[in-house]
């Protein structure tokens, strides 16, 4: 009998199975995936603060260094916001390898290549197990607490929670991994227009001096982002010059914060349990900070040798006051700016300054953003959403 | 009345799986399909980056 099986080898799962790994716990992650961290569904930025809580990243999960971000209106103008600490664009096929590595050497056991069909539960109604498949030999593995750390492209979250994306609550996104193009190669670039990336943005994450994953993402409609895209290229030769290294697509859930995440034996965790930031849809630091919270109530409950739901329930009390509260909060804003048109957004980015964007992000109150929406007359009814 | 899936625009980037209510769809290799349990709701249509996915419910 194992303490924990985790389905999912993602960030939030290996920082789960490290985290109990180290505190003497047999844990086993098992990941679909033939290749750990590939494909990639992502951006690929973090912040550079992030290391706080990952430890240090080495050079070889790092494709390039950033100083901060350059926002554009739809106008064209734009604001530089340049962080005192920076960022990242990973290279998350290493990164994602890199974490789990880590867990393994603190005692945890990967699996890729493995399959999770179904998870089984005990007559009393506990979760206690998985069915799974290896190479096509089913096999089957019990332990005393599931972690759901699928990410949201999976259907076991909704099998044992119920849990599903609202579909208006996802951004449908795609990205291309171009080469041989003209960028400014040490801030990551976002483009706000309502009418180019409705409720979203478009993006140009550097991956090198010309380099970087092109990507936009927008609310599901019957217009694909795949039109979008091409819109978004035609309008930016510098970018369209380029060649395709690599397409990606997928769903990043802007909202829809899951709000109890435990059940007897069973907790879900990360962008399964949609922990991600509502507001640029990054979900790496969400998902290691969720694992590692999950993770410590984990430990705690199979010490005290109860995994009941009410036992496990700490995770959302400490998840929810850690986290939920200000991405709830960011999700607020979100929902204030999708309301905005290409004009106000013009209005926006000119009045607003960099401290300004810098302060929201530390989780600065929203009443502060409202103030320097209010400079601008034609803002103040939208201010007054963020009161 | 159908769900259909075009293999050649579809990238299996899962954004499908994620929006279904029922649980109809998974993904490994390909996308895998209950037609027991889907309702034919359509939110994967909508959802997919690619159009990749035709649902007919008349």
């Amino acid at each position: 009998m194992n303490d924990a099986l985790i389905i999912g080898a993602g960030p939030a799962g290996t920082a789960c199975a490290k985290k109990l790994a180290e505190n003497g716990f047999s844990v086993k992650v098992f990941d679909k995936r033939p290749e750990i961290g590939a494909p990639k569904r992502c951006g690929e930025g973090l912040s550079e603060a992030s290391q706080e809580f990952i430890g240090r990243i080495p050079d070889k999960c790092i494709a390039q260094k950033i100083k901060g971000a350059r926002l554009y209106a739809p106008n064209g103008r734009y604001l530089d916001v340049i962080l005192s600490l920076g960022g990242f664009v990973l290279e998350r096929k290493v990164f994602d390898k890199w974490l789990a590595e880590e867990a393994a050497k603190a005692g945890a056991v990967i699996r890729a290549n493995t399959f999770v069909s179904s998870i089984t539960k005990d007559a009393k109604g506990y979760f206690n197990g998985i069915k799974g498949e290896f190479f096509g030999n089913e096999f089957e593995e019990k332990a005393k607490v599931i972690v759901c750390a699928t990410g949201a492209e999976s259907p076991l979250r909704n099998r044992a929670l119920g849990v599903f994306s609202k579909v208006s609550l996802v951004d449908s996104c795609i990205q291309y991994e171009m080469t041989n193009i003209d960028i400014v190669p040490d801030l990551i670039h976002i483009y706000l227009s309502s009418e180019l990336a409705p409720r979203g943005y478009a993006w140009v994450f550097p991956k090198g001096e010309r380099k970087a994953n092109v990507g936009l993402g927008i609310i599901p409609q019957d217009k694909k982002p795949r039109e979008y895209m091409n819109e978004f290229l035609k309008l930016h030769p510098e970018l369209s010059i380029g060649s395709i290294l690599e397409v990606n697509a997928g769903c990043v859930p802007v909202g829809g914060l899951v709000k109890d995440m435990v059940e007897n034996g069973f907790v879900l965790c990360g962008e399964a349990a949609n922990h991600v930031n509502p507001i640029h849809g990054g979900g790496i630091k969400e998902a290691i900070l969720s694992g590692q919270m999950a993770a410590n109530t984990i430990a705690e409950c199979l010490r005290k040798n109860d995994v009941s739901k009410k036992a496990l329930s700490t995770f959302n009390d400490t998840w929810w006051q850690e986290r939920g509260k200000h991405l709830k909060k960011v999700e607020k804003l979100r929902e204030t700016l999708e309301k905005l048109s290409d004009s106000d957004l013009n209005d926006l980015v000119d009045a607003l300054k960099p401290e300004d964007i810098i302060d929201f992000a530390r989780g600065g109150k929203l009443s502060v953003l409202a103030k320097v929406l209010m400079r601008k007359p034609r803002l103040v009814s939208i201010a007054r959403h963020l009161l | 009345m159908a769900w259909n899936l075009n293999i050649n625009k579809c990238l299996r980037c899962g954004g499908c799986v994620s929006v279904c209510p029922t649980a109809a769809l998974e993904l490994r290799d390909n996308i895998i399909y209950d037609e027991k349990i889907c309702t034919l709701c359509a939110l994967c249509e909508k959802a997919c980056p690619v159009e990749a996915i035709k649902v007919t419910n008349q």
